[in-house]
Protein backbone atom coordinates (compact mmCIF):
# COMPACT_ATOMS: atom_id res chain seq x y z
CA UNK A 1 0.00 0.00 0.00
CA UNK A 2 1.35 3.01 -1.15
CA UNK A 3 1.48 6.54 1.27
CA UNK A 4 -1.24 9.04 1.01
CA UNK A 5 0.22 11.91 -1.30
CA UNK A 6 -0.68 15.33 0.00
CA UNK A 7 -0.88 18.19 -2.36
CA UNK A 8 -1.51 21.73 -2.24
CA UNK A 9 -4.58 23.08 -4.40
CA UNK A 10 -4.54 27.08 -5.19
CA UNK A 11 -7.21 28.52 -7.30
CA UNK A 12 -8.54 31.70 -7.82
CA UNK A 13 -12.15 32.90 -8.12
CA UNK A 14 -13.68 35.19 -9.90
CA UNK A 15 -13.92 38.58 -8.54
CA UNK A 16 -17.86 39.16 -9.00
CA UNK A 17 -18.25 36.40 -6.74
CA UNK A 18 -19.04 37.69 -3.42
CA UNK A 19 -18.27 36.52 -0.01
CA UNK A 20 -20.87 33.63 0.09
CA UNK A 21 -20.07 32.27 -3.44
CA UNK A 22 -16.42 31.71 -2.44
CA UNK A 23 -17.39 30.09 0.28
CA UNK A 24 -20.01 27.77 -1.50
CA UNK A 25 -17.59 27.13 -4.55
CA UNK A 26 -15.28 26.38 -1.53
CA UNK A 27 -17.61 24.08 0.12
CA UNK A 28 -18.00 22.07 -3.30
CA UNK A 29 -14.81 21.45 -3.63
CA UNK A 30 -14.27 20.27 -0.23
CA UNK A 31 -16.93 18.13 -0.97
CA UNK A 32 -15.51 16.33 -4.20
CA UNK A 33 -12.53 15.92 -2.56
CA UNK A 34 -14.18 14.01 0.90
CA UNK A 35 -16.31 12.20 -1.93
CA UNK A 36 -12.99 10.55 -3.77
CA UNK A 37 -12.02 9.32 -0.49
CA UNK A 38 -9.51 12.43 0.28
CA UNK A 39 -9.19 14.06 3.58
CA UNK A 40 -8.24 18.21 3.76
CA UNK A 41 -6.17 19.33 6.22
CA UNK A 42 -6.52 22.77 5.67
CA UNK A 43 -8.99 25.37 3.73
CA UNK A 44 -8.04 29.06 3.92
CA UNK A 45 -9.31 32.01 1.88
CA UNK A 46 -6.32 33.99 1.34
CA UNK A 47 -8.77 37.00 -0.08
CA UNK A 48 -9.18 39.14 -2.90
CA UNK A 49 -5.63 40.36 -4.24
CA UNK A 50 -4.34 41.58 -7.77
CA UNK A 51 -3.42 39.40 -10.40
CA UNK A 52 0.06 39.56 -12.07
CA UNK A 53 -1.48 39.54 -15.35
CA UNK A 54 -5.04 39.71 -16.74
CA UNK A 55 -6.89 36.57 -16.66
CA UNK A 56 -10.42 36.68 -18.93
CA UNK A 57 -10.09 40.65 -18.82
CA UNK A 58 -10.00 40.27 -14.64
CA UNK A 59 -7.38 42.42 -12.68
CA UNK A 60 -7.97 40.50 -9.31
CA UNK A 61 -9.24 37.66 -7.70
CA UNK A 62 -10.27 35.71 -4.48
CA UNK A 63 -7.09 33.20 -3.71
CA UNK A 64 -8.45 30.17 -2.26
CA UNK A 65 -5.49 27.28 -0.79
CA UNK A 66 -6.30 23.70 0.11
CA UNK A 67 -4.26 21.25 1.53
CA UNK A 68 -5.45 17.81 1.28
CA UNK A 69 -4.31 14.17 1.27
CA UNK A 70 -5.55 11.63 -0.98
CA UNK A 71 -4.42 9.10 -3.44
CA UNK A 72 -4.55 11.12 -6.52
CA UNK A 73 -7.73 10.15 -7.78
CA UNK A 74 -9.54 13.10 -5.95
CA UNK A 75 -7.28 15.61 -7.46
CA UNK A 76 -7.90 14.33 -11.17
CA UNK A 77 -11.76 14.78 -9.95
CA UNK A 78 -11.01 18.34 -8.43
CA UNK A 79 -9.02 19.34 -11.56
CA UNK A 80 -11.72 18.44 -14.03
CA UNK A 81 -14.51 19.78 -12.20
CA UNK A 82 -12.69 22.98 -11.38
CA UNK A 83 -11.98 23.02 -15.51
CA UNK A 84 -15.59 23.22 -16.13
CA UNK A 85 -16.70 25.94 -13.69
CA UNK A 86 -15.93 29.29 -15.41
CA UNK A 87 -15.95 30.65 -12.25
CA UNK A 88 -12.70 29.40 -11.62
CA UNK A 89 -10.37 31.82 -13.00
CA UNK A 90 -7.07 29.16 -12.34
CA UNK A 91 -5.72 26.55 -10.41
CA UNK A 92 -2.68 25.01 -9.45
CA UNK A 93 -1.99 22.28 -7.38
CA UNK A 94 1.04 20.81 -6.21
CA UNK A 95 2.43 18.12 -4.53
CA UNK A 96 3.79 19.17 -1.31
CA UNK A 97 5.01 15.36 0.27
CA UNK A 98 8.20 15.10 -1.80
CA UNK A 99 9.00 18.81 -1.24
CA UNK A 100 8.66 18.08 2.65
CA UNK A 101 10.98 15.08 2.12
CA UNK A 102 13.77 16.35 0.46
CA UNK A 103 13.21 19.64 3.21
CA UNK A 104 13.36 16.13 5.68
CA UNK A 105 16.38 15.23 4.08
CA UNK A 106 18.40 18.56 3.88
CA UNK A 107 17.79 19.00 7.78
CA UNK A 108 18.76 15.71 8.74
CA UNK A 109 22.33 15.86 6.91
CA UNK A 110 22.49 19.41 8.56
CA UNK A 111 22.33 18.01 12.13
CA UNK A 112 24.34 15.19 10.91
CA UNK A 113 27.17 17.33 9.85
CA UNK A 114 27.09 19.87 12.60
CA UNK A 115 27.38 16.78 14.93
CA UNK A 116 30.52 15.76 12.98
CA UNK A 117 32.07 19.25 13.33
CA UNK A 118 34.89 19.00 16.11
CA UNK A 119 34.77 22.53 17.57
CA UNK A 120 31.02 23.07 15.91
CA UNK A 121 28.01 22.61 17.77
CA UNK A 122 26.87 25.62 19.37
CA UNK A 123 27.70 24.11 23.14
CA UNK A 124 31.59 24.36 22.93
CA UNK A 125 31.36 27.97 20.87
CA UNK A 126 29.45 29.76 23.71
CA UNK A 127 31.96 28.59 26.42
CA UNK A 128 34.79 29.75 24.37
CA UNK A 129 33.48 32.72 24.21
CA UNK A 130 32.32 33.10 27.39
CA UNK A 131 35.75 32.35 28.87
CA UNK A 132 38.33 34.23 26.06
CA UNK A 133 35.69 37.56 25.66
CA UNK A 134 33.24 39.57 27.37
CA UNK A 135 30.92 40.15 24.13
CA UNK A 136 29.18 37.03 23.44
CA UNK A 137 26.73 38.32 20.74
CA UNK A 138 30.18 37.91 18.91
CA UNK A 139 30.33 34.20 17.49
CA UNK A 140 29.27 34.03 14.61
CA UNK B 1 21.11 37.04 11.13
CA UNK B 2 19.42 40.32 11.54
CA UNK B 3 21.58 41.77 9.01
CA UNK B 4 20.38 39.73 6.40
CA UNK B 5 16.60 39.84 7.18
CA UNK B 6 16.96 44.08 6.60
CA UNK B 7 18.83 43.21 3.25
CA UNK B 8 15.79 40.74 2.62
CA UNK B 9 13.15 43.51 3.22
CA UNK B 10 15.17 45.80 1.47
CA UNK B 11 12.76 47.66 -0.90
CA UNK B 12 14.58 49.09 -3.16
CA UNK B 13 15.37 45.76 -3.94
CA UNK B 14 13.03 45.77 -6.76
CA UNK B 15 13.96 48.55 -8.78
CA UNK B 16 17.92 47.81 -8.77
CA UNK B 17 19.12 47.27 -11.57
CA UNK B 18 21.91 44.23 -12.11
CA UNK B 19 24.98 47.07 -12.43
CA UNK B 20 23.89 47.77 -9.05
CA UNK B 21 23.05 45.02 -7.55
CA UNK B 22 26.73 43.22 -8.73
CA UNK B 23 28.31 45.50 -5.87
CA UNK B 24 26.49 45.53 -3.37
CA UNK B 25 28.02 45.19 0.66
CA UNK B 26 31.30 46.58 -1.32
CA UNK B 27 32.54 49.78 -2.28
CA UNK B 28 33.18 50.34 -5.99
CA UNK B 29 35.16 47.86 -7.56
CA UNK B 30 38.57 50.33 -7.83
CA UNK B 31 41.60 49.05 -7.43
CA UNK B 32 42.19 46.07 -9.66
CA UNK B 33 42.48 47.03 -13.38
CA UNK B 34 38.71 47.87 -13.48
CA UNK B 35 37.65 44.32 -13.07
CA UNK B 36 34.95 44.36 -9.85
CA UNK B 37 37.03 42.95 -7.16
CA UNK B 38 36.07 39.69 -5.60
CA UNK B 39 32.29 39.80 -4.17
CA UNK B 40 31.74 37.17 -1.07
CA UNK B 41 29.17 34.79 -2.20
CA UNK B 42 26.88 33.83 0.07
CA UNK B 43 23.39 31.81 -0.22
CA UNK B 44 21.06 33.44 1.99
CA UNK B 45 18.44 30.86 2.20
CA UNK B 46 21.69 28.57 3.16
CA UNK B 47 22.29 30.55 5.92
CA UNK B 48 18.78 30.72 7.08
CA UNK B 49 18.54 27.18 6.68
CA UNK B 50 15.64 27.78 4.35
CA UNK B 51 14.28 23.90 2.97
CA UNK B 52 11.29 25.05 1.28
CA UNK B 53 10.53 28.10 -0.90
CA UNK B 54 7.22 28.51 -0.70
CA UNK B 55 5.81 30.42 -4.18
CA UNK B 56 2.85 31.65 -2.08
CA UNK B 57 5.72 34.22 -0.21
CA UNK B 58 6.10 37.23 -2.46
CA UNK B 59 7.57 39.25 -0.18
CA UNK B 60 10.57 36.49 -0.99
CA UNK B 61 10.03 36.20 -4.00
CA UNK B 62 9.40 40.14 -5.13
CA UNK B 63 13.29 40.13 -4.44
CA UNK B 64 14.94 38.04 -6.96
CA UNK B 65 12.54 39.32 -9.84
CA UNK B 66 13.97 42.81 -11.23
CA UNK B 67 12.22 45.12 -13.32
CA UNK B 68 11.55 43.12 -16.27
CA UNK B 69 9.89 40.26 -14.43
CA UNK B 70 12.91 38.04 -15.00
CA UNK B 71 14.58 35.11 -12.43
CA UNK B 72 17.62 36.80 -10.87
CA UNK B 73 20.33 34.98 -11.82
CA UNK B 74 22.90 33.16 -9.55
CA UNK B 75 25.92 34.67 -10.38
CA UNK B 76 24.29 38.21 -9.29
CA UNK B 77 22.14 36.64 -5.97
CA UNK B 78 25.17 34.51 -5.06
CA UNK B 79 22.82 32.07 -4.67
CA UNK B 80 23.54 28.20 -4.05
CA UNK B 81 22.62 25.77 -6.77
CA UNK B 82 19.78 24.15 -4.74
CA UNK B 83 18.24 27.34 -3.59
CA UNK B 84 18.19 28.94 -6.60
CA UNK B 85 16.51 25.90 -8.89
CA UNK B 86 14.37 25.68 -5.41
CA UNK B 87 13.20 29.63 -6.21
CA UNK B 88 12.94 29.22 -9.98
CA UNK B 89 10.76 26.16 -9.42
CA UNK B 90 8.78 28.47 -7.14
CA UNK B 91 8.92 31.86 -9.51
CA UNK B 92 7.32 29.61 -12.29
CA UNK B 93 4.84 28.38 -9.95
CA UNK B 94 3.73 31.96 -8.28
CA UNK B 95 3.83 33.25 -12.51
CA UNK B 96 1.24 30.30 -13.62
CA UNK B 97 -1.09 31.60 -10.55
CA UNK B 98 -0.83 34.63 -11.30
CA UNK B 99 1.09 35.91 -8.45
CA UNK B 100 4.11 37.36 -10.41
CA UNK B 101 3.88 38.54 -14.27
CA UNK B 102 5.65 36.36 -16.73
CA UNK B 103 6.97 39.81 -18.06
CA UNK B 104 6.58 43.64 -17.51
CA UNK B 105 6.85 46.07 -19.68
Amino acid sequence: MEALRQYEVLFIVDPDADEDEVNKITETCKQIITDQGGAITKAETLGRRQLAYEILHKREGTFVDLELEGSGKEIAELERRMRVNDRILRYLTVRMDEQRRRAAKFKDKRARKAAKRPFGGAQSGRQRTAEFASDDNDDA
Amino acid sequence: MSANYEDRDRDRDRNRNYDGDDDMGRGNGQGRGGRRMHRRRICRFCIEKVDIIDFKDMRLLQNYIPERGKILPRRISGNCAIHQRMLAEAIKRARNIALLPYSTD
